[in-house]
């Protein structure tokens, strides 16, 4: 079959592969109908994520048909129409039975790598380095899915891919950030970051009941779509030279009541310390440049919550404790639990409550790949969101 | 001297003296003479290197100071002379004498597995299913009286076997060993289970006591491969994980044989 593979830093290469196979009973083989790029994969692009290996296939959004099952499957059959979550989990141990999916004890067959990291491993993720367990990634014409009791749901007939695929990751791992974000009636939601996943923070964050929600990014296409279909009031910050001011003013001086950092660790920035945080990171003396978390924090009102999804590797540097502990905020950060929200998703796309099409820019061929990546890396051509159909 | 190390009963540590001390008169006089010959030199050179060979140099002259080596609490080993300091006396019970604790490394894990406590139990006591669990593994064979004969593959494709008599077995709570006769690891071990809080399933605990073939310089070895995922202590680790895994899952996490840009 043809897969996207990795090859090193922003060299992704489509190539022949050997079809999956099932190895274990609980695994599906899922074809690919549809697979989109994340910006998490553009961390792997940028070489940022320790753990890969030259022919690692990516991709861990994607959905497509049932083509073979093995003895123990029994939710999905041949012939299902299935999304498919990006953390693979198991069902069974305590987190999963708490819905903290994410978290799985048992799917990370390299668990001692992240333990070694971060004291525990979580679930393993579909092409997302070794450290997440090495599973071939969805950017393919085939995928091996293993406990596919817990993770695929079938989709009804009368819903198009496009429509349902963002269900794999993004479009929950949006409404994940608002909703650890505990929105109170009349809260005030800042969101740093417009694309895929801010996108569908600030759609979340209405329905979870915010009374204002202001969106921060500086590409004037994610501007567009926070402000268009987000309905979100927007602010490009680079007209201005304090986030914090500028939402003290919009906001009665209070500040926000509830901060997303839907960026994570390759933020950027235009001042001194941002281009600190860069060097670093180039020389490998910072794992992550902070930029945005530092923002969310600095701006945040009293008593806050600050949500944190864009996604983060490793160690920053100068974190503003003082100003997190003074203003009594309370922080919550994590990998989507996908699993938990799937139905819920599946009832705000049928209901016409979440919109899950308008910021596809781009649907290309598998073939098409690296240039993809490229493109979406760079921000060119209007790129918010690339769809590959293999 | 020669410790019991039989399982749960066992409070012996292989670090013997009560008071951390396990290096012994002579070499602590060395330790700080050469200890503070390093510092002086290190100081001397005012640069980095320097500055770690002067730490390396302090930590000597504490050694001998304090008569307590982190290293060979690490490695399990004692220099100490057990008259001069007094050590913990050793509980001999006669034939359960296996590991000699001088030269024993231990290692301890523990896991939580969302299952019944007596259904773990069942599994880990039927000792000849146990490879179906562990994939190092490769047989164990029920010899009776309590004895079983133990046949586990090593990294190199080498294979190490034992033979391991039951030393205490309380149904539900403890299984311990120790082995005896023709064994290529000397070893103690025991594990325990105990319910786990609210509901989280069972906490299994397993202690193995063994004596690295090639003595202190086999365990600063296996201790040393442990940085490549190789050493006992984590070989213990991930068995303990995929018996979790097949104990709550029914499978062992893989990507084993999966596609790959790297097979085309």
């Amino acid at each position: 079959m043809k897969a996207v593979c990795w090859n090193g830093k922003k060299d992704m290469r489509v190539e022949r592969v050997p079809d999956p196979e099932l190895l274990n009973p609980h695994d599906a083989i899922v074809r690919v109908t549809s697979t989109a790029i994340c910006g998490s994969d553009l961390h792997l692009y940028d070489n940022f994520v320790p753990g890969m290996r030259a022919g690692d296939i990516l991709g861990h959004e994607f959905m497509g048909e049932v083509v073979e099952v093995g003895d123990e499957v029994s939710r999905v059959k041949v012939g299902d129409r299935v999304v498919v979550p990006f953390p693979i989990a198991c069902g069974e141990c305590w987190s999963c039975k708490h819905e903290l999916y994410s978290a799985c004890d048992n799917t990370n067959p390299n668990a001692n790598l992240l333990e070694g990291m971060y004291g525990f491993s979580g679930a393993g993720i579909f092409g997302y380095s070794h450290l997440y367990g090495g599973y071939a990634g969805g950017q393919a014409e085939y995928v091996r899915v293993p406990f596919a009791n817990v993770g695929p749901m079938k989709i009804p007939d009368d819903l198009s891919d496009e429509q349902v695929l963002f269900m794999t990751d993004i479009m929950p791992t949006g409404y994940q950030a608002a909703e650890r974000g505990e929105i109170h009636p009349g809260d005030v939601v800042a969101v740093w970051g417009c694309g895929p996943v801010g996108y569908f923070a600030i759609q979340s964050a209405w329905l979870l009941g915010a009374s204002r929600v202001i969106a921060i990014d500086r590409f004037p296409e994610r501007l567009a779509l926070a402000r268009d279909v987000g309905k979100a009031e927007v602010i490009n910050y680079s007209d201005t030279d304090d986030i914090t001011e500028l939402l003290k003013q919009m906001t009665g001086g209070r500040g926000p009541d509830v901060v997303i950092d839907a960026v994570g660790m390759e933020a950027h920035g235009t001042d001194l310390m941002a281009w600190m945080d860069r060097a670093k990171q180039t020389v490998r003396m910072e794992m992550d440049r902070p930029m945005v978390l530092r923002e969310v924090i600095q701006a945040a009102g009293k008593g806050a919550r600050v949500s944190i999804i864009g996604v983060y590797g490793g160690f920053v540097d100068k974190f503003p404790m003082g100003a997190f502990f003074a203003k009594a905020l309370t922080m919550r950060a994590g990998q989507c639990d996908v699993q938990k929200y799937l139905p819920r998703m599946l009832e705000h796309i049928q209901k016409g409550e979440i919109d899950t099409t308008s910021l596809i820019s781009h649907h290309l061929t598998l073939d098409e790949a690296p240039r993809a990546y490229e493109m979406f890396c760079n921000k060119e051509d209007g790129c918010t969101k690339v769809v590959l159909h293999p | 001297m020669v410790m019991a190390t039989a399982g749960a009963a066992r409070s012996q540590h292989a670090s013997s003296a009560t008071d951390g001390r396990n290096v012994g008169n002579a070499e602590r006089l060395v330790s700080v003479m050469a200890g503070g010959a390093l510092a002086v030199y290190g100081l001397a050179r005012r640069d980095l290197r320097g500055l770690a060979i002067a730490l390396v140099g302090g930590e000597l002259v504490h050694r001998g100071g304090s008569g307590h080596c982190m290293l060979y609490d690490a490695l399990g080993v004692s220099t100490a002379d057990g008259h001069s300091y007094p050590t913990r006396q050793p509980r001999l019970t006669g034939d359960a004498a296996t590991v000699n604790a001088r030269k024993a490394v231990k290692i301890e894990r523990s896991v939580t597995i969302n299952r019944p406590r007596n259904e773990l139990y069942a599994t880990w006591r039927d000792f000849e299913s146990l490879p179906r669990y562990i994939a190092d593994l490769e047989s164990v064979t029920d010899l009776g009286d309590g004895r079983s004969r133990w046949v586990a593959r090593v990294p190199g494709g080498k294979r190490v076997e034992w033979t391991a008599e039951i030393v205490t077995d309380r149904e539900n709570e403890v299984v311990s060993w120790k082995t005896v006769g023709d064994s290529n690891v000397a070893h103690a071990g025991s594990v325990l289970f105990r319910d786990a809080p609210g509901g989280r399933g069972t906490e299994m605990k397993i202690e193995v006591d063994y004596e690295p073939p090639g003595g202190p310089v086999g365990a600063l070895t296996a201790r040393f491969t442990g940085l490549f995922g190789q050493s006992p202590d984590a070989k213990v680790r991930e068995d303990l994980r995929r018996f979790k895994m097949q104990m709550e899952t029914g499978e062992s996490a893989s990507t084993a044989g999966q596609a790959s840009g790297r097979q085309s």
